[in-house]
Order: structure tokens, then sequence, then C-alpha cells
């Protein structure tokens, strides 16, 4: 493989890892807080059609960002009413928002534009055009270094951006305010947290708003920046992709960058992969599409360290009278 | 006030999951209004497509056969306290077994078959399960998460295997190749004329004998005991001599074997080969089927033919109101499993206080208050 196909490889791994650490960094905050979430796949699916058919109708990028961000709010509102105010069973709440975002999405794109599900091809100004950093062509002929600079770092869309940056802005919320150590706490003892007089519930409520906000950024990503419209089903089980990153990053901001990357770059390869082989042994492609699960199986079997999430997660908070 | 009481039986077990259920049809109805479509032509279409002939209550049997094995595969691990939601990939793994099986065996006679298949069902199944099982078990990993992860990784080895092992040559798709015609269940049609070209086979009486066998097991047996000792409180099980970590093993397993035998269904009953994605996330319906029907046989049954007619009406649907399809069942699944799942709490305080009006305690009660307040 030579310098330039490395490159692109790890360009493409940069496009794939931006949606996964969207909604990993999305499924932390709510995890931390105690409230476990296999809907990420549901929210960002929400998500990604509401860009996308807002996008379509108005032709502006923007417009659709806005739609998805409040349509996925709405979904982890319902979700938090179901698993915070109701103390319902937060996994079940999980599956039924899939369920119900996998429904709702083809059931509402075939209705409104007729085409098996899809919303109209995008383009212009109804997609996110990618952005190119100052300096980039300059830079970019210094050898060797330069095109690290140009194609890697610099010509994406913004909200890469957004999700890299996203990525900082956690761990300082998250270790650096009282927002966040209060969010912490209540994910390790919410008894605790509601002796000292906070509210347990609004803590978790917040958690669950900001959930859906990266949730909302992730799933315009699929239709309106890395893709031209929404196509049904589009985000095939990312959701459980992210929520496999953030356990293997044992719940921390850094370190859920590093695997989504990881697992980024195991997409990469596995659509460069298709049909090669090495050394006469042809690796099946599948394989490489099942490691993330496999790892995250395995890490959770503590043989590769021990993933131990937050200590309330998954109990919704009764308080005592 | 007094504290509120709990729910009579009869409330809790039959009138809060159909009170559930109202909910999510009506809120499906809103989505279709929505849209612009008068939700009760939808829903006389669902019902006339699911019951209005011979030919529709066959397929709505079939579905339902899936829907039962599924349903009493989530509700015996619930029973235990454990979520498997990993039902897809148990049947989709569980079809390997099946489908190896029949085909080494397809020279001699299906009743032959049958319980060989079972069993490999059951094996393939199971094992899927137990893996899970064995590390929450031993490894402490949560049960949940590696069912979802266990489910992604079956459909990766099914991709494979279909692609590279059991794709005979000369066949382009995807798929194993096909049993031999004396080497396949026999449909009902066959015996009952109403029954003709449904899918509808003899899998729908190993599900009545399920059913049947999941019953006894849960109720009358001494591992059924200490499964539900296990589910209400898994400290005092422990304390009562019982090994969890056997218990949870056990259950998951079968569970999965249970799960397994959708693929029994469906790869020796009715597709006669081993097709990609054959299990239709049935296994997530089968969530919705055990939460419906409380995790007792009765229930499964009857949530199990409702799924079973909401299939079968959502697949005839889109001949009545072009435009409207299975999708919308999807829909309603997922309502079904919010509102009877997860917002099982919504209508419980306001019946318990509709409860309570009713009971004579109550009245004694307020009839006691008001003296109290007009001797005062």
């Amino acid at each position: 493989m030579d310098y330039s196909a490395l490159l692109s490889l790890l360009d493409a791994t940069i496009r794939l890892s931006t949606p996964l650490l969207l909604a990993c960094l999305a499924g932390m905050y709510s995890e931390r807080a105690g409230v476990f979430d296999i809907g990420l796949e549901g929210k960002m699916l929400m998500a990604a059609f509401a860009a996308g058919a807002i996008a379509a109708v108005t032709g502006s990028a923007w417009l659709g960002l806005g739609a998805a961000l409040i349509i996925s709010i709405m979904t982890a509102l319902l979700q938090g009413a179901a698993a915070i105010s109701l103390k319902g069973n937060q996994l079940i709440a999980g599956v039924a928002i899939n369920m119900l975002a996998a429904g709702l999405t083809t059931f509402l794109g075939q209705q409104l534009f007729r085409q098996g599900g899809r919303t109209p091809q995008l383009s212009g100004d109804g997609r996110f055009g990618t952005i190119d950093l100052p300096l980039a062509n300059e830079i970019g002929q210094i050898p060797v270094i330069g095109p690290i600079y140009s194609e890697l770092i610099s010509g994406h869309y913004i909200l890469v951006y957004v999700a890299f940056l996203a990525v900082p802005i956690t761990a300082y919320v998250l270790y650096r305010t009282r927002f966040g150590l209060r969010l912490r706490a209540v994910g390790e003892n919410p008894k605790a947290v509601d002796t000292a007089g906070i509210s347990v519930i609004k803590l978790r409520y917040q958690a669950v708003l900001i959930t859906g906000l990266l949730c909302g950024f992730a799933g315009a990503y699929f239709s309106i920046a890395q893709g031209s419209g929404f196509g049904n089903n589009m985000t095939a089980g990312k959701g459980f992709i992210a929520l496999a990153a953030l356990i293997f990053a044992k719940w921390k901001p850094v370190p859920a960058m590093f695997t989504c990357l990881l697992f980024g770059f195991l997409d990469a390869l596995q659509i460069r992969l298709q049909g090669a082989s090495f050394g006469g042994i042809e690796i099946p492609v599948q394989a490489i599409q099942a490691l993330p699960y496999v790892l995250t199986v395995v890490l959770l079997a503590g043989f590769i360290g021990k993933a131990v999430g937050p200590k309330a997660g998954g109990v919704p908070y009764t308080k005592e009278r | 006030m007094s504290a509120l009481k709990p729910l009579p039986r009869w409330a809790d077990v039959a009138l809060l999951p159909l009170l559930n259920l109202l909910l999510a049809f009506v809120v499906s109805g809103i989505v279709v209004l929505a849209i612009g479509h008068n939700p009760f032509t939808a829903i006389w279409a669902i019902i006339t497509g699911a019951f209005g002939n011979g030919y529709n209550i066959g397929y709505t049997l079939y579905y339902a056969t899936n829907f039962v094995f599924a349903g009493l595969a989530v509700a015996i691990a619930a029973h235990g306290g454990l979520f498997n939601i990993g039902g897809n990939g148990q049947a989709y793994i569980a079809g390997l077994g099946v489908i190896v099986v029949a085909l080494a065996l397809q020279d001699t006679h299906w009743l032959l078959i049958a319980p060989v298949a079972i069993l490999a069902a059951a094996l393939f199944g199971g094992v899927w399960a137990f893996i899970p099982g064995y590390l929450q078990a031993k490894r402490g990993s949560h049960v949940v998460i590696t069912t979802i992860m266990f489910n992604f990784i079956a459909s990766a080895v099914m991709i494979y295997m279909l692609n590279r092992v059991l794709k005979p040559a000369g066949v382009s798709g995807p798929e194993s190749a096909m049993l031999a015609e004396g080497a396949r269940m026999p449909k009902l049609g066959t015996f009952f004329a109403p029954f003709n070209y449904t899918p509808v086979n003899f899998s729908i009486f190993l599900a009545i004998a399920a059913l049947i066998g999941v019953y006894v097991l849960i109720w009358h047996t001494r591992f059924g005991y200490a499964l539900r000792v296990m589910g209400q409180n898994p400290t005092a099980s422990r304390y009562a001599g019982i090994s969890n970590s056997k218990m949870i093993m056990v259950t998951m397993t079968l569970s999965g074997a249970l799960a397994g035998m959708v693929a029994f269904n469906e790869v020796f009953g009715v597709q006669h080969r081993l097709v990609l994605d054959f299990v239709a996330d049935a296994g997530f319906v089968g969530i919705a089927v055990a939460l419906m029907g409380r995790n007792h046989p009765i229930g499964i049954a009857f949530a199990a033919l409702l799924f079973g007619a909401l299939y079968q009406g959502g697949n005839e649907l889109q001949y009545v109101i072009s435009g409207l399809d299975r999708t919308v069942v999807v829909i309603i699944q997922a309502l079904v499993i919010l509102f009877t799942g997860a917002m099982e709490g919504l209508f419980r305080p306001g019946l318990q206080r509709t409860m309570m009006l009713f009971s004579p305690e109550q009245k004694a009660e307020a009839i006691a208050r008001e003296t109290v307040k007009s001797e005062s």
C-alpha cells in the first residue's frame, strides 16, 4: 500500500468514525447519568430522516440539521419519559424506540415522497459541503506532511469538526464542571445526589436531552453530509457499534474517540478488502465486520481488561418517602 | 389519603395490557390519520386480511407459530430476571443446525428428520444463547449487551456461511440447497383444504406443545420454582442454596433453544432451504409478545395470535389502501412494546385510584371520614 492509498484509507476512517463518535458521546452523557441507552440507533435514524426530508423540501442543509436536532431531542424525551418518569425498563424503552424509528421513518418516507422510503436526492445547498481549512492548498505542497493537513485534516464536512470538537468539550463538561460532577454522581449513587438536595430526575432529563442533541448531529451526518438523502434503515446498526465503542472506551471521552477511530478504520478496511487476499488466504469481509462486536464481548467478559459501567445504570430512581 | 393498593390480579393481567394495547392502536390510528387515510378503513382491512378466509387464517397461524416460539424464549428468560434480546441471532444460527441435519437426512422420511432437526435447532440456538449466559454468570458481562452483539455476529456468520459454505454450485443468490420433496414438514393445507397454499405446517403443534411445556416447567417443577425465585430476588435465591450462575446458564440455553424453533418452522416447514435473514425480526416481535402476554403461556398464545394477525393483515393492507403496508404494523408493534413494556406504569396509578373508588374498604373509609368531619 503506498502513501496516498494509506492517506485515503485514513481519510475514510475519519469520515466513517464521525457518526460513531457523535453517537458514542451521546450515549456517554445518558449512561453516565444512569440511563442505559440502547436507543441510539433509533434516535439517529429519526434524525437522519428528519434532516433528509426537511433538506429535500426546503433545499437547506441548515434547516435539515435543525429538524434533525429537534426530532432527535423529542425522541430522546419520549424515551426519557418512559425510562425516568414512568420508571419503565430502560432497555425495553430503547428497543421500542429503535423499532418505532425503523417503522416511522420508512412509513413517513414512503408517504411523503413515494420513492420506496427514500427521500429525494439532495444536491447543492441541501447537503453540507466540505470545508477547506485555511492554507490547505499551500501547506499541501509540502512533501509527506503536507498531504496530512490538506487531505486528512482539511476538507471534511462541518459535522466532522463538530464531532471531534465535542470530545474535549465532553471531557471538560464531565470532569471540570459542577454539572459534570453531578452527572457522574447520579449515575453512581443517585441517592447521595438526592440527599444533597439535587433533583435526580432533572439531572437525568438534562443528560438525555444532550444525548438527543448529539444523536441529532449524528443522524444529520448520515443523510445530509455523508449521504445525499435518507435511505431506508441507513444507520444500519451503527448505533450499536457506538454502544460497543462506549463500553470499549469504558465510558470515557478520549478513549471513546480512539475507539471510534479504530472501529471506523475497521469499517474502511472492510470496504477496501472486498475480494482481496493475503498470501493466498482470503480474509472474509464478514470477519472484519464482526470484529467490533466480538471485541466488545471479549472486553465485557474481562479478558482484555474490565469494563465496569456506571453503578446505578439501568435502574430507575425511586425517591424514598 | 392512604397508599395505593396493588391492583387485583385480573386487572393487572388482563385490563392493564388491554388498555396499553388500546393506546398503541389509538396512537397508530393518529399516525394513519395524519397521513390522510381513514384509520377505521385500515383496521378493517387488517382484520379481514388476517381472518377473512382460510388463506388469510393460514398465514396468520404461520406467523403466530413463529411468535409463540420467540415469545416463549423471551418469557422464560424474563422469569429468571434475564432480558434476552438475542432471539434473532439465536434463531438465525439455529437455522444452520436445521439445514445441516435436514440436508444430511433428506433421503429418509420427514418423520425421522423432524425430531433430529428439532434437537439440532435447540442445540444451535441454545449454544448461541448459552455463551452470553455463561459470560453473565461467570464473567459478569451484561446479557443484554452480549446478546445484542451476538445478533450482529450471527448475522456476519450467516452471510459468510450462505455465501461461501452452503451455497450449492450453480446458484447465484446467497442460499443453501433445496430440501428434497419428501424431506419437508407437511403443510396443514394438504390435510385441510382451506389452508391450501399457505405456509402453516405441523410446526404449529410443536408450538402448542412448547406452550404447555413451558407452563409446566415454570409453575410445576422444582426448576421453575428456582427460576422464579432467582427472577424475583437473586439474593434470596442464593441464600436458599440455588446456584444462580448455573440457573442463568441453563435458562439462557433453554431460551435460545426455544428461539431456535423459529428456525425449525421457517427452514424445515416453510422455506425448505436456508435463505438470508429468514428470521425477519421475529426475535424482536417476541419481546412484544412476551410483554403483552405477561410472560404467561396463555397470554403469549393470544399475543402471538394478535401479532400474527397484525402481520398478515398488514401484508394485505397494501392491496386495500395504496401506500399503507407492513410498516404500519412495525409502528404498532413498537408502540405496543413502548406502552406495555416501558410505559407500563402509565395507567397503573389512575387505574388503582379508580379501582379503589369501587372497593368496599374505600367506601367505608370515605364514610368514616365524612362522619369525623361532621362531628368535629
